[in-house]
């Protein structure tokens, strides 16, 4: 069973794993992958992040990340939940959890997951820093991590 | 009528979050492009043929070649910077 969010409210990591798992005896690796807020950018301080997105696309690409996901690994569940507005460091800005009955699917689909989503998902980072707001560059690594899992 | 949008730096450089056209004359995303980078200043900065665009039409990841179609939403927007 899939679960996607987009939400302004914050969200308990360990509650997502908790609400993943369900008391499901079957799964037997669960891998999850927690993006926080850091509070240093490009060698700056950041105080505040603002997360933009394009309301409709976004849950419609993430549906379609996970279904890939799906495609290529035997996965019993996935949750993927991402934040948007305002967000403060240390808060957690994604969460994506994979259940499955071995460790490697889990692994891998909890990985492409999020490649995929940094470089197809419609979000945009505005960070605050002591000389004023700057709208975050994507990173070519990014675009690599994508690459890889393409050429798979 | 197309409904045109745009986002995040694009959206506060051009000033506009969104817009109608006609659709004449505009057969693919990449006729909307090139109408767009005609306008000059922060248009034709931002549509320049160097510069990352990245294009959606009806909420699904397109190209310059995706065709359009009357009553389109389509969305142009820099590269991603979520998770």
């Amino acid at each position: 069973m899939n679960n996607i969010r987009v939400q302004s409210e914050p969200f308990d990591p360990n509650q997502e794993v908790d609400l993943l798992r369900d008391n499901d005896p079957s799964i037997g690796a669960v891998v999850t992958f927690i993006g926080l807020m850091r509070d240093i950018n490009e060698g700056d301080k950041v105080s505040r992040l603002f997360l933009e997105h394009y309301p409709g696309m976004t849950e419609r690409a993430l549906q379609e990340i996970v279904a890939e996901a799906n495609a290529r690994w035997e996965l019993q569940h996935c949750r993927v939940v991402h934040r948007v507005g305002d967000l403060r460091p240390t808060d957690p800005i994604v969460l994506v959890a994979v259940a499955s009955l071995h460790r490697k699917e889990a692994f891998m689909a909890c990985e492409f997951i999020i490649d995929y989503l940094k470089t197809k998902a419609p979000f945009w980072k505005k960070e605050s820093t002591p000389d004023g707001e700057r709208w975050v560059d994507a990173r070519e690594s990014d675009d690599k991590a994508t690459q890889h899992w393409r050429a798979q | 009528m197309i409904q045109v949008l745009f986002f995040a730096r694009f959206r506060e450089e051009l000033g506009v979050a969104s817009e109608q056209l006609e659709i004449e004359n505009l057969g693919c995303v990449g006729d909307l492009l090139d109408r767009l980078q005609q306008r000059g200043e922060a248009w034709g900065r931002l549509f320049a043929a160097d510069q990352r665009v990245m294009m959606a039409v009806n909420q699904a990841v397109a190209d310059r070649k995706t065709p359009l179609e009357e009553g389109d939403e389509v969305a142009l927007f820099p590269p991603v910077t979520g998770g």
